[in-house]
């Protein structure tokens, strides 16, 4: 049922080229506690109904968000969430500008808005894809449904190229705003002022790291190794690096060990040859990129090309500026430590995401607080670099799109 | 210093694969020698890569340097106080340019290169020269765009050259008419960039209703497809219409790198790019690996003309297939290839640029 104290929205500056593949161009905020049980129960019948979609099963996105807003899944975030979500509202209306690179984003950062108790205008990409035609029409179908009316009111997809004016015009409306990078990008959305009072979160360009332990990497079998490069694997030639998650730089940790680390990655190697497809722009831009390397860096210990599935640099220093150093479609730079204390000079607010392998994560915790480190948001074993949550970048967004009702 | 003496004195097309071999091969073993020990960046790339070119290796294993690095880097073999040229690719505003250094050297056996190739698909006699350009691209001889030094180079092999389009552009038909009635009955040389003649050429005189009477022209045209192509145009529909409009028939692209400037590649009278004595081609797979001939790949181009700069051995861009090998129709020695456009812009992954791109 609608409540009377929504606000509809006029969209009365309908521009052609605005297209609403969700919403008729009205907006009806309205506020939820953070975790209501609608909402919930709205994200476990859209995670059933992706799963049931046809064609869905290919797309490995689809399915990790669908997974990822499952009942249990969500019922977990509520519980870690905690009893506070008693004196929380949603903040209103939410305005996602969302990135074309990663299609199934603005599924996520759509149902971050929502958990937290929000209407929600989400601009999605201009590039068609499978896989948001495939959310699309899961959503259309549970908009069907009278009990998630409310829902379908204060939900909106947009669709537009680069226009200032439409831009302007959410932003105007907005009580948060979130900006899926790139710098260029968040640089540019900011000159489009938002009201006093909005709350703006943006995801940066991040670069991430890798540690893993030599001893434990030499102490698995051939089958656990191969695990451990699929996950790595998923990590990185997943999304060919160019994730902000995804790791760059590899630190082994331990005794320097040439065989051990030559078996990992040449596990990596059986699985990149089973599975990527390698192609031809992607081989020209690793071989550029080594030779640019070969002219601007003197720290270069070892380059080791395995065709031009996989290219490591080992390093014999690290700079400050290593967040400079980015590789893509499976390209690695290597760097031996003795303790993972050495590599905290670099860790400036760049750095996201730490996977680890063979490390415990409360020593890393402790790497990151004792060092009093400027990065480092996320710690998490290899194979969850791309995990979202709704902790994501230093942010725990449910409660950044929420306010606090203060009571004494 | 390199001396290319002994291949400049024979015909162009001259070498079979026997003798291209070890021609070519040692001359191009020479120069990697000497960027390697006269160009540092040159040589901590080839350390990088474990290619030694002071041992003796493969020809075929010299690694090539990517065409992008020399938009990103300014690639030198000489000393700074050598270079008499800094010539630049003509890339639209906003793209990075490559920067290309020529000394006398480079920049003389370029001409005289050019002029030998040339000379094998019109003859060494120097033509009257129509040149589908504006006079205004020359301005500035001291920074100067590939158009520029295309037209520079080319009109060497002219006389009474006239260009067909004014200060802004717009066709100078009077121009030319005079220019058909001074020379007719003579062979003409026609020559321009591929998108120039199509749109300030054949478009206006299309629009006109105008015929020119160029049945003894033979133009030379090159810099690329990628514009007309977007258009719809293709080497096939590009001569037909040409042939309508002004009874041209002998209609030669050519293909090549600015940063190989001189050592091009023309199609000859079969339809088919040849590689000369003085350039090689190769067709790259994904992995680096040479694919089989008429197998599409990734194109690496090697010329004996870059002296000043590494641009000797480059991996460029582009999509090509070798036909054959000193067999074809027409006569010359030497591979003959197609060139299928660029490699395509892999899909965009990771989280960057939700504007622009979205």
């Amino acid at each position: 049922m609608l409540r009377e104290e929504g606000v509809v929205i006029l969209m009365t500056q309908c521009d052609d080229n605005l297209t609403y593949i969700i919403g008729d161009g009205r907006v009806y905020t309205y506020r939820f506690r953070p975790y209501d049980n609608l909402l919930c129960e709205f994200l476990n019948e859209l995670s059933v109904e992706l799963r049931s979609s046809q064609g869905a099963f290919e797309y490995a996105d689809v399915m990790a968000f669908a997974f990822w807003c499952r009942k249990a899944n969500i019922v977990k975030c509520k519980t870690d969430f905690g009893g506070t979500n008693e004196s929380r509202l949603g903040l209103g209306n939410v305005f996602h500008v969302t990135p074309s690179n990663v299609p199934i984003n603005f599924a996520f950062s759509f149902a971050f808005g929502l958990l937290a108790g929000n209407a929600n205008i989400v601009r999605v990409p201009t590039k068609p894809s499978p896989q948001s035609d495939i959310i699309y029409k899961a959503l259309e179908k549970l908009f069907s449904f009278d009990k998630f009316l409310q829902i379908k009111l204060m939900t909106t997809f947009v669709r537009y190229e680069k226009n200032d004016d439409i831009t302007r015009y959410f932003s105007e409306l907005s009580d948060a705003r979130i900006i899926w990078g790139g710098d260029d990008t968040i640089r540019y959305i900011r000159n489009i002022s938002v009201p006093e009072r909005c709350t703006e979160i943006v995801f940066a360009d991040r670069y991430s790291v890798s540690v893993l332990d030599v001893n434990a990497v030499m102490a698995l079998s051939r089958k656990e190794l191969t695990v451990l490069a699929e996950m790595f694997y998923n990590d990185t030639y997943l999304m060919d690096q160019k994730a902000c998650s995804s790791p760059h730089l590899i630190v082994w940790l331990g005794m320097s060990d040439g065989l051990t680390k030559e078996r990992f990655w040449q596990a990596l190697l059986g699985v990149v040859k089973k599975k990527y497809q390698l192609d031809m722009i992607n081989a020209v831009d690793k071989y550029t990129l080594l030779c640019q390397n070969a002219m601007d860096l003197n720290h270069i210990y070892s380059v080791r090309r395995y065709g031009n599935w996989l290219t490591r640099v080992t390093l014999n220093k690290v700079f400050d500026n290593t967040d400079d150093l980015r590789g893509q479609f499976g390209y690695f730079y290597e760097y031996d430590v003795s303790t993972v204390n050495s590599i905290a000079h670099i860790i400036n607010a760049k750095y996201q995401t730490l996977t680890y392998f063979g490390v415990n994560k409360y020593e890393l915790l402790d790497f990151v607080i004792n060092n009093h480190l400027a990065g480092i948001d996320r710690i998490v074993p290899i194979g969850k670099a791309l995990d979202m949550g709704v902790i994501w970048d230093g942010y725990d967004l449910v409660r950044s799109l929420s306010r606090v009702i203060d009571l004494k | 210093m390199l001396k290319l003496n002994k291949i400049m004195d024979m015909p162009p097309f001259s070498l079979n694969r026997q003798k291209k071999k070890q021609v070519f091969g040692d001359l191009l073993f020479e120069l990697t020698k000497h960027h390697y020990n006269n160009c540092q960046e040159y040589h901590n790339i080839l350390d990088v890569l474990e290619c030694n070119p002071l041992s003796k290796i493969n020809v075929k294993s010299l690694p090539p340097l990517p065409v992008r690095l020399f938009k990103d880097n300014e690639l030198c073999s000489v000393e700074r106080s050598e270079i008499i040229k800094t010539m630049t690719s003509s890339g639209t505003s906003g793209q990075r340019v490559s920067k290309i250094f020529l000394d006398k050297m480079t920049a003389r056996n370029q001409t005289q290169v050019l002029t030998k190739i040339v000379s094998s698909f019109i003859g060494t006699k120097r033509l009257p020269m129509l040149i589908i350009d504006s006079k205004s691209v020359l301005k500035d001889r001291n920074l100067f765009s590939a158009r520029g030094a295309g037209i520079v180079g080319f009109s060497m092999l002219g006389y009474d050259v006239t260009y067909a389009l004014d200060e802004s552009m717009q066709l100078d038909v009077d121009a030319i008419e005079v220019f058909i009635q001074k020379h007719g009955g003579k062979n003409i040389l026609i020559f321009g960039f591929t998108f120039m003649i199509w749109q300030y050429f054949y478009k206006p005189l299309l629009k006109l209703g105008k015929k020119l009477e160029l049945e003894n022209g033979i133009m030379i045209h090159g810099g690329g497809w990628k514009k007309l192509i977007e258009q719809a145009v293709d080497n096939d529909t590009f001569k037909s219409a040409l042939e309508k409009i002004c009874m041209i028939e002998r209609v030669h692209n050519y293909y090549g790198m600015v940063e190989q400037t001189g050592s091009i590649f023309m199609e000859c009278e079969a339809g088919y790019l040849h590689a000369s004595n003085f350039s090689d081609i190769s067709v790259l797979g994904a992995d680096f690996g040479e694919c089989k001939m008429q197998e599409r790949g990734l194109v690496k181009l090697s010329s004996l003309l870059p002296l000043s700069y590494p641009g000797h051995i480059l991996l460029s861009e582009d999509i090509g297939e070798i036909i054959g090998e000193d067999d074809c129709q027409c006569g010359r020695f030497g591979k003959y290839f197609k060139i299928h456009g660029r490699i395509m812009n892999a899909e965009g992954r990771g989280c960057s640029d939700t504007y622009d791109s979205v």
